[in-house]
């Protein structure tokens, strides 16, 4: 059998050592009329050989868009450095248990004191988590934490704008308890307005930032519009987004959470990814999930612990922050090694790059007749929401014949489209770093084919874009 | 250099490793950006050339204990050997690189797959409903009680909010009850380390929601008096789930939904030999009932003429605990898992892994005391209660393991036993591997009557000895900073 070592030879050693004939007498606990009187009905078993034969055909069933991906919504396509995967792949990380035996997980929980400290210096704040799930639980921990700290209130106050997977993770969250979300609406420039939504009741305003609709959000004036009530500003975060971006924590936020997954990790259907979550000092002690701290062994080494472990479930059991147990290690060390590559420059020139490309992409869409940007050319980070003059699926399947992986149709996404102004005629396209100038040329002519046509604007003029505002 | 130095102590200005190439579009005007937009300093990241970075983490790697290199008998954890295929495969690009929003049509490898584990972990548990949505355990945990209590409100039984909870069960199950927003309330343990039918009765009424089981218990034992069980619950209206820690004993034996479960969690990370990486990430998928099936997570595979998709839409259902279908990579090897072992090979998995416990606890319990000797299923828990007199605690056991090469077991839990030693060798390992941890478990023994000094002062062999935990609360340093 695959993996199992043991011979003949060794199971009837092994059953007389125990004092029993048979395997099926270890089992004599189990109620005869319980166990199962026939063979599991399993697809039957594969030789190695076999199962990598299976595995290329499924992964060819898959599409990968060879010319290039405009497709974002919180997942995107990021360039990783090779050493990430060779040193994440380490096995003696790979299949190492949490590190609750220190002395012997010095490695893992070095990493993640690494870790904790690179994320809080990229969020601006003061302490991070060794990661939660994803960014949308996370999210809703964060929530927990305002909700314990300002006890009594009733009201989390969230962007219209927030990614729709972080909502539906919310009101599923939320379904249960005394707390009550209400939805904060965009302005005409796209960025939330919160103002008239908070109030004295109001125990965590939440925002993200870039927003769903890529905009970038007024973190001043968000975390001025909760603190002036009391309750506690809370950002969700693309990581990529803060080799440019300011970091929440310059602008005052208590918690700072967000999705891990540009930070060295495949798209891979979503997961795992690993939840960041950041905190001002005085909110430790109310952190969900494992802490890493430093202390000294007995000749006054220094070493790694897990530490603060009486808020974890499995000391507190009911009272615990959380029920965590299980989080995103290995992601998360994939995201300390990636940033640990990149190092200050390299993070900031990623992010001008995703930066630069969608700005160009941009700027030659708006100037496109029949396609306007709601949202302008200058209030985003990598995405940006474009309305089309056809519908957007249409658009999609006109850069699927092209190789192209097209936008988001945003609409059919979100939970309340018509609240967020959004209808079929909707894409949110992305840029990173890996879109080659040569995809978003190709992305542009397949665009002005399907631009109505008028006068000058005639397909051929179109199909040839235009580079303007060198800088 | 110091080989001990954190990459920020190793940091030199204008170092790196990732750089990308000339930009090849204009470059934008950042001036136009709304006001405040942009960062002010960059974060103090560190900065590592590409060599010194390699050699950081390789170094760090070998400061850990891992199954690739020792025995990792940790009890409940199921520290199986985790096949090298399933990294390859998980790096195949057509696995890495797909969007979950792509068109369903270009992800039918992937979707395929997923449907594939639905079906077998259906037929596994016994339990025809499956969700591969949640992250974890835990996650799990809590996206079953969310089923439960949307089931529960649908038929106009609000009230029904106590979750009931063996004093044996993980410390998830209660603090998954609290986040549902319901309240766990304990059953104590009879003295054969089974549930306390009596307790149960007591505690059992019109505000019974759940009773959460975990069969094989954490003591090893399969729990006898499950149908009986099974009974009094569902009498009482009320809903079996079945934490699935320790569903490695009893594959193809018998089936959580033919012994009374109504839900259970799968952690792919333990039975289906998927890496546990220092913590995770796992996976949690739930197995559920006919009835309780519209009130699966979000979102669900669904198939239209032979095509499958990902739908966010089901009137029913909880809704979403994290973003997207699931951990799509670990569930990956979790298939592969299942294809390389088939119906024979799956059965064998716990015949194995129920065999090498039971030789373990065989061998041990002349110098180990064991609680509850009788035959066990893929793991027990012996104590220290023999070594008493000599002072020795259930720590000074796991450190002095570390010595001698091996992973410890589970210490101080269940905490139902005190002192427990919780070993679970899993159905990976061979007799000698037993045999050489059984002779130095005597060993340790030994020491224990003679030199019980050398104990205690265990592990002296790893880059650090015992670490002052106290120390890391009472003075928390949980960043660099900068002197």
């Amino acid at each position: 059998m695959p993996y199992i070592q043991n011979t003949d030879a060794d199971r009837s050693a092994m059953l007389a050592a125990i004092g029993v004939r048979t395997l099926d007498d270890l089992f004599e606990q189990i109620p005869e009329e319980l166990r199962l009187k026939r063979p599991l009905d399993l697809p039957a078993g594969l030789s190695e050989l076999e199962l990598k034969e299976l595995l290329s055909e499924r992964a060819s069933w898959n599409s990968r868009g060879e010319q290039g991906s405009f497709l974002g919504g919180g997942v995107y396509r990021h360039f990783t450095p090779a050493v990430v995967d060779a040193l994440q792949g380490r096995q003696e990380f790979v299949t190492a248990y949490t590190p609750y035996q220190p002395e012997a997980s010095q490695g893992t929980l070095t990493a993640f004191f690494e870790f904790q400290t690179m994320i809080a210096e990229l969020t601006g704040m003061e302490v991070a988590n060794a990661s939660m799930y994803d960014g949308a639980s996370a999210a809703v921990e964060a929530v927990f934490l305002a909700a314990a700290v300002r006890r009594g209130r009733r009201k989390v106050v969230v962007s219209a704008a927030l990614h729709p997977h972080s909502l539906r993770t919310l009101r599923t969250s939320l379904a249960w308890t005394e707390l009550e979300l209400v939805s904060a609406p965009l302005d005409e420039s796209g960025r939330t307005r919160f103002d008239d939504c908070v109030d004295a009741d109001t125990c965590a305003v939440l925002v993200q930032n870039p927003n769903f609709l890529g905009v970038i959000e007024d973190l001043d004036q968000v975390a001025a519009c909760a603190t002036e009530v009391q309750a506690l500003p809370i950002a969700s975060v693309y990581p990529t987004s803060l080799g440019l971006l300011r970091p929440p924590g310059d602008a005052g936020f208590a918690v700072v959470v967000g999705d891990g997954q540009g930070l060295g990790l495949p798209q891979a259907l979503g997961g795992p990814s690993f939840g960041i979550f950041a905190v001002r000092q005085e909110f430790v002690r109310r952190m969900p999930g494992r802490i890493v701290g430093e202390t000294v062994d007995r000749a006054g080494r220094r070493g790694f612990v897990l530490t603060f472990q009486t808020r974890e479930q499995h000391i507190r059991r009911e009272k615990a922050t959380s029920n965590i147990c299980t989080n995103n290690a290995l992601a998360a060390l994939r995201g300390a090694i990636y940033l640990a590559a990149a190092g200050p420059q390299g993070l900031a020139e990623v992010a001008h790059h995703c930066h630069a490309k969608a700005t160009y992409a941009a700027q030659a869409i708006a100037a496109l007749p029949g396609f306007s940007l709601p949202h302008g050319t200058d209030a985003f980070f990598n995405e940006f929401l474009v309305r089309c003059p056809v519908p957007a699926a249409q658009v999609n399947r006109a850069l699927d014949k092209c190789g192209l992986i097209g936008g988001l149709e945003v609409a059919q996404v979100c939970t309340t489209p018509d609240a967020l102004g959004l209808d079929e005629h909707h894409l949110l396209l992305a840029c990173t770093e890996t879109t080659s100038r040569m995809s978003i040329d190709r992305l542009l002519a397949t665009l002005a084919e399907l631009a109505p046509r008028t006068g000058a604007a005639g397909s051929d003029d179109a199909s040839r874009p235009t580079t303007h505002q060198e800088a | 250099m110091n080989p001990d130095l954190l990459l920020f102590e190793k940091s030199s200005p204008g170092r790196r490793t990732l750089r990308l190439g000339a930009l090849d579009v204009p470059q934008p005007d950042l001036t136009r950006l709304p006001a405040g937009a942009l960062r002010l300093a960059p974060p103090a990241l560190p900065e590592i050339g590409e060599l010194d970075l390699v050699r950081h983490y390789t170094r760090l790697s070998k400061k850990n204990m891992s199954i690739v290199d020792s025995f990792y008998p940790l009890g409940s954890c199921t520290m199986k050997y985790n096949p090298v295929l399933h990294e390859e495969a998980a790096a195949l690009p057509g696995f890495t690189d797909i969007h979950p929003w792509q068109d369903a049509g270009r992800l039918q490898g992937a979707l395929a797959i997923l449907r594939d584990l639905e079906r077998d972990f259906a037929e596994i548990s016994g339990l025809p409903c499956v969700s591969l949505h949640p992250a974890a355990g835990a996650q799990g945990e809590l996206a079953s009680l969310l089923v439960a209590r949307a089931y529960f409100a649908e038929r106009g039984e609000g009230e029904r909010t106590t979750v009931l909870i063996p004093d044996s069960a993980h410390g998830t199950n209660p603090a998954s009850a609290a986040v549902a927003g319901m309240r766990a309330v304990t059953v104590v343990s009879a003295a054969d380390g089974g549930v306390d039918l009596d307790d149960l009765k007591t505690k059992v009424g019109a505000d019974t929601a759940v009773f959460m089981i975990t069969n094989p218990s954490t003591l090893g034992l399969f729990e006898e008096r499950i149908a009986e069980i099974a009974d009094i619950i569902h009498d009482a209206g009320g809903l079996i789930y079945m934490d699935g820690a320790n569903l490695n004993a009893i594959m193809g034996i018998t089936r959580p939904g033919d012994f009374g479960a109504d839900m259970m969690h799968i952690n792919v990370h333990k039975t289906f030999a998927t890496p546990h990486g220092g913590g995770g990430p796992g996976a949690g998928p739930i197995c559920v009932t006919e009835a309780l099936g519209p009130y699966l997570p979000l979102p669900r595979i669904v198939e239209d003429e032979n095509r499958l998709r990902l739908s966010e839409e089901a009137p029913d259902s909880i809704g979403m605990l994290r973003g997207w279908a699931g951990n799509f990579s670990v569930l990956l090897r979790a298939w592969c898992y299942l294809r390389r072992l088939g119906p024979e090979g799956i059965r064998r998995v716990s015949e194995n892994a129920v065999l090498n416990a039971n030789y373990l606890r065989a061998r041990l319990r002349e110098r180990w005391h064991v609680p509850f000797d009788r035959l066990c299923m893929h793991e027990f828990v012996a104590n220290t209660r023999f070594q008493r007199e000599a002072g020795v605690h259930a720590i000074d056991v796991a450190k002095r393991l570390i010595d001698l090469g091996h992973h410890p077991p589970t210490i101080y839990f269940p905490l139902v036993v005190p002192e427990a030693l919780m070993m679970e060798p899993t159905e990976t390992e061979t007799r000698e591997t037993l045999d050489s941890f059984v002779e130095d478990m005597l060993r340790i023994a030994d020491e224990c009557d003679q030199t019980p000094e050398l104990v205690k002062q265990a592990p002296t062999t790893t880059p650090v000895s015992r670490l002052d935990e106290g120390r890391a609360v009472k003075q928390p340093v949980l960043r660099f900073r900068a002197e």
